[in-house]
């Protein structure tokens, strides 16, 4: 493992019994917000220019996280989830399997925060990632033991309520160490949502234009992408568990990077490579064989390894993944995950740089390593994102299965009946959707006409309107089709289908002081 | 000669809101300049016809030998807003596999799948 000590941790050591008091910093902005020069410093530019290819050699085997000369030093990252929901062994594989300094775990997608949103309006005390706490009670004494440290954004719209609950978790546990735990606040806006209109923050549509006004009082979330930062503050405070809300996903990778590697907040080739670092550990096991559409045959992925970046100081990276576990790095399978969810490849905005992919090279070193370098980055945008989910009606989706003779056509039968059902109860909606499953749901008109004797053909429909009455009656309109309708139908064990509010995402703009001012990073024993 | 994409290529796809992309990603190398010329946004656009109701962009990636598809207006509206079964676009990625081209008659005759060249 790496020596990382920082001196208030030995202190806390010592002193495990009381805690100290909450140590509240502002977080400042890095130093281009001083005025000073925007460019990558030319003092230390050659140094973090990925080696020519000629000078690559093929890797050793993984040493696991040692300590050597600076250049040689290599911090592994291990991602243990993608998403809030993911496998709950991953983690406690990537802890207990082999040596790793970071477990980075991401619960967050565009959504996540509406629902996590809606607890918290139930329950002032939920709003973050539960599973996050069960599973850092469970981990403590490893993670305590083996110096690991935590990244993660599970703290929802509620990370300090996340903090709460470690606490109690963490409170009958006998350690040989109090872990620390600092929690990134600041992302929230939505207590300050109408002051930052009245103040000529517009918040608009990035898409339509739109100003936020327009859905104002339907604003079910508000939150602003924070990136690393906060994150090395709270590592420098010697935090052994970091707690984010909406920070963005890579950040909780290349955060760990600039802190152990003393990376500036400018050196934005290096941000770069961090970024891509951050994106190949963003979803979890899709990096390392998961839904890899390559040799998937081949991959086991009974109990998988996820991915881990080992990185160096200098930005280049190797993904690998524990030996003794299934899954699979290749060059396939990596570069699956770096065209995932991507936009244009020149042009990947983060809050710390905007990173370009298409100068990236990978090296495939065999025997699951990847050597990945090249990422170049430029200067960061005065704005940050702000993720936005308001309440834009209601929908339900229900089915129905239909079997051979005839599946298809007995399936579309229904359709016209259910559609003509909600015509004669006069129940307008703002659209009403039909797929039928088996029969091209996924892949439309591509996958050609479908077959008149499919063994079963599922119908599927769902409407959506802002009328919940009419979307409630929908839902009662699908069982009456099993006696009268088409003929060998089943598939209704379910029940009614659900109504389920519609939380539509409003993506905008604001600039970024705005938000950085009130970022604060606290830290504390538990 | 012709192919289907999933001789010669694989992909990746995901969302952003109500757009889907599309990552293609060629099999070797000497492929990429087949891909380049022939999957064009044009032929993306028409081959997804009834399914994607705005416009495709095209983004080349040439170290990776792969080329990133944005296909906007295709997810029913995205997020939870959409009907779809596949709102997230999960599996745009085969779809795009199913397209055929022209390629030299000697493409398939040399090994398959072979790692990329460092």
């Amino acid at each position: 493992m790496i020596p990382r000590d920082p001196p208030t941790r030995d202190e806390n050591a010592e002193n495990a019994g009381d805690a100290p008091p909450p140590q509240t910093d502002l977080w400042r902005p890095g130093p281009s917000e001083g005025g000073g020069s925007f460019q990558p410093d030319s003092g230390t530019g050659a140094a973090v220019l990925d080696p020519p290819d000629e000078s690559l050699t093929p890797e050793e085997k993984p040493e696991g996280a040692t300590a050597g000369t600076d250049g040689d030093r290599v911090i592994r990252i291990g991602s243990g989830q993608g998403f809030w929901g993911d496998w709950q062994e991953a983690p406690k594989l990537q802890v207990r399997r082999g040596a790793i300094d970071y477990l980075m775990l991401d619960y967050l997608a565009e959504i996540t925060m509406s629902i996590m949103q809606k607890q918290k309006e139930r329950d002032p005390e939920a709003g973050y990632a539960k599973d996050f706490v069960a599973l850092m009670a469970e981990l403590a004494e490893d993670l305590v033991e083996k110096e690991v440290r935590v990244v993660s954004n599970a703290g929802g719209v509620n990370p300090l309520g996340c903090r709460t609950a470690l606490g109690h978790a963490l409170a009958a546990k006998i350690l040989p160490r109090r872990p620390r735990v600092a929690v990134v606040q600041g992302d929230d806006l939505m207590a300050s949502l109408d002051e930052l209109i009245a103040a000529g923050h517009e918040l608009r549509h990035m898409d339509t234009g739109e100003p936020l006004a327009t859905v104002r009082d339907r604003v079910a979330s508000a939150n602003a992408y924070l990136g690393a930062e906060p994150i090395v503050t709270a590592l420098e405070q010697g935090a052994d568990i970091v707690i984010t809300g909406r920070s963005t996903d890579t950040a909780l990778t290349y955060g760990p990077l600039m802190h152990e590697f003393a990376w500036s907040g400018e050196d934005w080739d290096l941000l770069a490579k961090g970024v891509v670092a951050g994106h190949i550990n963003e979803c979890g096991c899709q990096a390392s064989g998961g839904n890899s559409l390559v040799d998937w045959r081949q991959i086991d992925l009974a109990v998988p390894g996820y991915p881990i970046i080992e990185a160096k100081g200098d930005g280049s990276f190797i993904v690998t993944k524990h030996p003794d576990l299934g899954g699979r790095v290749t060059w396939a399978t990596v570069t699956e995950q770096l065209v995932y969810e991507m936009g244009d490849p020149t042009d990947y905005i983060t809050p710390d740089v905007i990173a370009d992919f298409s100068q990236i090279r990978l090296q495939d070193l065999g025997e699951d390593r990847v050597r990945v370098t090249g990422a170049t980055g430029r200067r960061r945008t005065d704005r940050l994102k702000v993720s936005i989910a308001y309440h834009d009606g209601y929908k339900a989706v229900g089915s129905l299965t239909y079997a051979w003779p005839d599946a298809y056509a007995k399936a579309e039968r229904a359709d016209e009946i259910l559609r003509a059902r909600l015509d004669y109860l006069g129940l307008a909606f703002d659209e009403i959707r039909t797929e039928f499953i088996g029969a091209g749901a996924c892949h439309g008109p591509l996958a050609g006409p479908p077959l008149d004797d499919l063994p079963e053909v599922t119908l599927r429909m769902g409407v959506r309107g802002q009328d919940r009455g009419a979307v409630t009656r929908f839902t009662r309109e699908l069982a009456p089709l099993i006696l009268a309708g088409p003929p060998t139908v089943t598939g209704f064990a379910g029940g009614r289908p659900r109504v389920q509010d519609v939380v539509a995402y409003w993506p905008a703009l604001i600039d970024r002081d705005v938000v950085e001012r009130e970022v604060r990073v606290e830290t504390i024993d538990l | 000669m012709r192919v289907k994409l999933a001789e010669i290529a694989f992909a990746r796809s995901g969302d952003k809101g109500d757009t889907a992309n599309i990552g293609l990603i060629a099999f070797r190398p000497s492929v990429y300049p087949i891909l380049v010329q022939e999957v064009t946004e044009e032929r993306v656009k028409l081959h997804f016809e009834g399914i994607c109701n705005g416009e495709v962009e095209r983004f080349e990636l040439p170290n990776l030998h792969a080329l990133n598809f944005l296909l906007h207006n295709s997810l029913g509206g995205g997020g939870t807003v959409s009907l779809m079964l596949d709102a997230q676009g999960k599996t745009f990625a085969t779809a795009l596999l199913r397209m055929e081209i022209d390629v030299p008659e000697d493409l398939l005759e040399t090994p398959s799948l072979e790692p990329s060249p460092e």
